[in-house]
């Protein structure tokens, strides 16, 4: 029985854009831009297609038996083996696709946001050079992120996984003869190698402990090993995965790139950096929801290490000029939301929010490239002001996204946001606490972006307002989609229709808890975050609208800790001196050792030892065996000059030499019957 | 009517050395009749006597045994030396065509001599006795003195078999004194004879001196030290078809003897002949190895490695186990393959006259024939025993042949070998790709200065014979499965 149409072909939804990036590297160089929007917006709009005929497909289906493999070839196969925990292991990884609705909702949220920004990048990257090498990559994006949501293993997510790191290197050094955008694409790939390591070690400790990589087979090896719940062995692995996670995620402590990958165009800020690639951390947790569940210890640590990003890095975001790096530590925080969510057990709230995020969030980011578009190319919010009559629909797009970030019902944001801070009351108070206090401070942060960059007086340097003009059509209707998807986007999750859908991936266990909390907390807890958002857009309002002067005097007053927040409280410098400088240390000292031990007495001694014996033999050649032949044939001319016509003295040597060999033959044989 | 069943039995297991005697008197006969405007005809006949020889190999694998009493010994071991020899010398043929053309060699006596010289091969390969054996290497030696003189206006060719006759003869003598000698302690002249009587009597020293005595006029043929003296003089000045033929088929039916002698015939007394072998393999690896660092001219840097090559072979040979056994056998294939190959593009480039041997001429051929300079490069890499490739597998085999009898001695010493070996082979693909070619050509300035030498564009026969050893290389390399199951039986059966 072959399954429907868009299901057996869903191997063909990360293809498209492969086929497109290919088209890009071979011809990229020779098409017109027209073509090549043409590809690389086509490619992803097929494949956005066909992802939208998989999920109706799969959604037709009862609810139950809502998963579908399809393996297109086996990729590794290696020998059984028996694990550590006493399973029958056969290690093989293939190459194989698994829908599910977990993965429905990423391929959608991946192709949908990834195509609005697509069509975005037409317009925005239109003046730029290198326009192919953008796309390309790009696409190279889309393939890998998708092979990553769609893969049926660990190891062909981790390859996904490695493809969009690669994608993400290539796209932040897009203008690599800026020397920052190279350090940051730099910084960027080594930090996320740290987490890739943890990831891998991970992948092993699994696949050595159950046997199997497979996602549909790892619950059952779960059961069958009779894991007690917070075994050793599956605290290590999940902690190792989650070591993974914080790197591609940006959480505490691998979090330092994500605001220096800024500097990457920002439509790629906004499709890699925001709506996709960063959120591939929590889709990755929560598709090992089931191991992570064996592992509270990581689940606390999961849970804490969320609560405290969202913290830290909200109060980073309250302090930056640059209108991209509020919105990157922003994305920072946010991505703590979801930790905190899949931390509590609430993976689908975090799955919930990483949807909503990508709407609000690329909105965002696409808004601020539409501003910095307008404003020629100016980032920092300190020469902005009073734009919102020059750029009404960026205007108007943002004030939505930023309404619903801040958690204002009924838009986006509240509904994600208030069922992980209602579902985190449930477990921890605390934790709560510090996810509501950033609720304030994120509405605080993103009004006081709002009001330094739209509303107050003009501080648009002469030549920018010359300039100044709404973007092209291409930019603003994908700003207008999203602005849509960040009103209604959320409203799917109302009455837990979002969670029940995702159920038979998270498992019931997520919706034990439901029933648990009265409505009457529920409600409290709603408005709650409702007030602190409002008063946190209400000191925004104070200080930036009608008190401008406020900022300046609360800075001066404070002056060492608004200098340590101002300055990220020093942990790029930390890290350097901790760590990036010890590595360089060592790097020197293996160089040293290298060029000094290995190469000087080593290689040089091997070479010189070679030419030794070379020159030796060489010595010998003319010396001796030469020598002796000229001797010889000197002998032969003086002393049978007869003779001479008919011999050479080379022959005779020749004859001499085998004449030895013989005589060294026959004494040895003679000598071994003596004896 | 059982006498005739048997005497066609026996005309089929000796079918292919017939039938390349029959194509060797055709051509010596047809010789005067064929004007010399298409002597090249007298080529593919050749060519085609040896396919039909190969053909045969399909009825001589059909009767298995001795034929005519045991004096000659049919089994999977002769196969598959008849494999190796008629499929070495149907393609030195093919290779031989051209040169013959370019330098007005075209004789019908050239193929008929090859021809004999693999009859003789054959015979060699499938001995049974040592009389019959020596029939055989007789056959096969003195058509090569005669194929090594074939240009018979270079000076290099006259000295190459003058020397290649003197040494080759004295070296024979040997051999034919520890026949006699064998005979005398033993009484009988058939290998499995030779090995009851020893079996019985234990080690006499007249038996061993006979051995001793063979080993030298097997030594000689097989080139390994003290006995490869000749080999440089000889291989550098014959023409370079001929080069290529001495390099591989009478070096592999001397492998073929040698093999049956020391362990089927001598077997009982293996721990005598060990150390003689062991020591030989450890000069004729470095001679060899060492001599070729610092040659200028490719053809006798080649011919060192020949010589080193041996080397390596004589180490499976010391491991005196089926697998050492089937580890010489499977490197002899892949060796005649690489030889072959390598002497078919030395042939090539050297051009008219054999001008152009030198390390320089070389240079930037890989942008003036880049396939060319791919095959010479695929051939090298498998000298020098790089992965992928049958000279990288023969190796492994016999490496791991020795490692498994425990000589592990040998091995490090010739694994440091291959090592040294690298240099001068990865010097000639060095100069192939990333040196610029001289403006004007080397020593030979007898034509003026010339600007920018080219080689001459390749003949089709000259592609038949590359592809065919660089397919065979890779196929080796990739896939030995096959051909070592195949090694292995014939390994059994000589047992």
């Amino acid at each position: 029985m072959s399954a429907p149409y868009f299901l057996e072909h869903i191997w063909l939804i990360p293809l498209f854009p492969l086929a497109g990036a290919a088209l890009m590297l071979f011809f990229g160089r020779r098409l017109p831009k027209p073509a090549i929007s043409t590809i690389c917006v086509g490619s992803v709009l097929v494949s956005f297609i066909y992802a939208l005929g998989a999920a109706v497909t799969l959604c037709s289906w009862p609810a139950e038996s809502r998963s579908f493999e399809k393996i297109l070839f086996q990729w590794i196969s290696a020998g059984a083996y028996h694990t550590s925990a006493g399973l029958l292991g056969h290690f093989t990884a293939d190459w194989g696709f698994l829908l599910d609705p977990l993965s429905v909702v990423m391929v959608l949220i991946v192709t949908g946001v990834g195509l609005l920004i697509h069509i975005y990048s037409v317009g925005y990257m239109a003046h730029e050079g290198g326009y192919y090498r953008f796309f390309g990559y790009m696409n190279l994006f889309m393939f890998s992120m998708l092979m990553l949501v769609l893969a049926n293993n660990l190891l062909l997510l981790f390859v996904g996984w490695e493809g969009v790191g690669t994608c993400s290197y290539l796209l932040i050094g897009f203008y690599f003869h800026r020397k920052s955008a190279s350090d940051a694409g730099k910084k960027a790939f080594i930090v996320n190698r740290i987490g890739d390591a943890g990831f891998l070690l991970g992948i092993f400790l699994i696949s050595a402990t159950l046997g199997t990589i497979r996602f549909t087979e790892i619950p059952a090896a779960l059961l069958a090993g009779h894991f007690a719940i917070g075994a050793g062995v599956l605290t290590a692995a999940t902690l190792l995965l989650f070591v993974g996670a914080t790197g591609k995620s940006a959480q505490i402590p691998l979090y330092v790139w994500l605001p220096d990958a800024m500097e990457g165009p920002t439509p790629v800020s906004a499709l890699i950096h925001a709506a996709t690639m960063v959120t591939a951390g929590v889709y990755m947790v929560v598709r090992n929801n089931g191991l992570f569940r064996m592992a509270p210890f990581t689940m606390e640590v999961v849970a804490v290490i969320g609560a405290a990003t969202a913290l830290y890095a909200a109060t980073m975001g309250l302090v930056q000029n640059d209108i991209k790096k509020v919105l990157a530590y922003s994305t920072i925080s946010q991505l703590g939301y979801m930790f905190l969510a899949c931390g509590v057990g609430a993976f689908a709230a975090g799955i919930f929010h990483v949807m909503t995020h990508a709407f609000f969030k690329a909105l965002l980011f696409l808004g601020a490239g539409s501003v910095i578009h307008a404003m020629s190319g100016e980032q920092d919010m300190r020469k902005m002001g009073a734009l919102f009559r020059k750029i009404p629909v960026t205007y108007r797009t943002m004030l939505v996204a930023t309404l619903a970030i801040a958690g204002m019902p009924p838009l986006a944001g509240f509904f994600s946001k208030d069922e992980i801070l209602g579902r985190t009351f449930g477990v921890n108070h605390l934790l709560w606490f510090v996810g509501w206090i950033t609720a304030g401070l994120t509405a605080f942060y993103m009004f006081r972006l709002l009001f330094l960059t739209f509303h107050g007086h003009s501080r648009v340097s002469h030549e920018a307002e010359h300039h100044l003009h709404e973007s092209p059509s291409t930019m603003t209707v994908p700003l207008m989609i999203l602005a849509l998807l960040s009103i209604v986007g959320g409203w799917v999750g109302i009455g837990g229709r979002f969670e029940k859908f995702l159920d038979p991936v998270v498992g019931r266990g997520a919706a034990v808890t439901e029933g648990a909390m009265a409505p009457t907390t529920e409600y409290t807890l709603m408005l709650a975050s409702v007030i602190v958002g409002l008063a946190g857009i209400a000191v925004a309002w104070q200080m930036y609208i009608r008190n401008t002067a406020l900022p300046g005097r609360i800075a001066a007053s404070c002056g060492a800790l608004y200098r340590l927040v101002y300055n990220k409280y020093y942990v790029d410098e930390i890290y350097d001196a901790v760590f990036v400088n010890r590595t360089k240390d060592l790097a020197n000292t293996l160089w040293a050792f290298d060029a000094g031990v290995i190469d000087g007495a080593g290689v040089n001694g091997v070479g010189f030892l070679t030419r030794l014996i070379a020159r030796i033999s060489m010595w010998g050649d003319t010396w001796i065996v030469d020598g002796s032949v000229r001797v010889s044939s000197r002998l032969v001319w003086v002393l049978s000059f007869p003779v001479r016509l008919l011999q050479t003295g080379l022959l005779q040597s020749y004859l001499l030499v085998m004449v030895v060999g013989i005589l060294g033959l026959f004494g040895y044989y003679i000598f071994l019957f003596r004896h | 009517m059982p006498l005739r069943a048997d005497m066609m039995a026996d005309l089929c297991r000796i079918a292919p050395e017939l039938i390349l005697c029959v194509f060797g008197i055709l051509l010596v006969a047809l010789e005067p009749f064929v004007p010399s405007s298409s002597k090249r005809a007298l080529g593919w006949l050749a060519f085609s006597g040896s396919l039909v020889a190969i053909a045969s190999l399909w009825i001589v694998a059909r009767h298995p045994g001795p034929a005519y009493g045991g004096l000659i010994q049919v089994d999977n071991f002769s196969l598959f030396f008849h494999g190796i020899i008629l499929g070495s010398v149907a393609v030195v043929i093919l290779g031989s065509i051209n040169y013959l053309c370019e330098e007005r060699l075209q004789r019908g006596e050239y193929y008929a001599l090859v021809l004999f010289a693999a009859a003789g091969m054959g015979v060699l390969a499938g001995a049974g006795e040592l009389i019959t054996s020596f029939l055989g290497l007789e056959m096969s030696s003195i058509s090569t003195y005669i194929l090594a003189a074939f240009r018979r206006d270079a000076r290099k060719s006259n000295e190459s078999a003058l020397k290649y006759f003197i040494l080759g003869s004295f070296a024979t003598a040997f051999f034919l004194y520890g026949i006699a000698m064998t005979y005398g302690a033993t009484g009988t002249t058939r290998f499995t004879g030779i090995a009851q009587a020893l079996s019985i009597s234990g080690p006499t020293l007249l038996a061993v001196l006979g051995l001793g005595m063979m080993l030298v006029g097997l030594g000689f043929k097989v080139v390994i030290a003290p006995f490869q003296i000749y080999a440089p003089d000889v291989y550098e000045g014959a023409p370079t078809p001929v080069t290529a033929l001495l390099a591989s088929a009478p070096k592999v039916a001397a492998f073929a003897l040698m093999l049956r002698i020391f362990y089927v015939a001598f077997g009982p007394v293996q721990h005598i002949w060990f150390w003689a072998i062991w020591i030989s393999a450890v000069l004729t690896m470095c001679a060899g190895n060492f001599a070729a660092l610092l040659q200028t001219n490719v053809k006798r840097m080649l011919a060192y490695s020949s010589i080193a090559h041996a080397g390596y072979i004589l180490v499976a040979f010391a491991a005196s186990t089926e697998l050492g056994i089937a580890a010489v056998l499977f490197y002899l294939a892949a060796y005649a393959l690489m030889k072959i190959g390598a002497f078919t593009v030395i042939t090539h480039v050297g051009g008219r006259g054999e001008r152009h041997l030198e390390l320089s001429d070389y240079a930037g051929l890989a942008k003036k024939q880049p396939a060319i300079a791919a095959c010479f490069t695929l051939f090298l890499l498998s000298l020098l025993g790089l992965p992928a490739t049958g000279g990288f597998m023969g190796k492994f085999y016999a490496f791991q042949a020795g490692l498994d009898s425990r000589i592990i001695w040998l091995v490090v010493i010739a694994a440091l070998n291959s090592i040294v070996g690298a240099y001068y082979y990865l010097r000639v693909i060095l100069t192939m790709y990333f040196r610029e070619p001289a403006g004007e050509s080397g020593p030979d300035a007898g034509l003026g200065s010339e600007i920018e030498w080219m080689p001459q564009p390749v003949a089709a026969s000259i592609w038949v014979v590359l592809i065919i050893a660089a397919l065979g290389t890779l196929y080796l390399g990739i896939f030995p499965s096959r051909v070592m199951e195949f090694a292995l039986r014939s390994a059994a059966s000589l047992r």
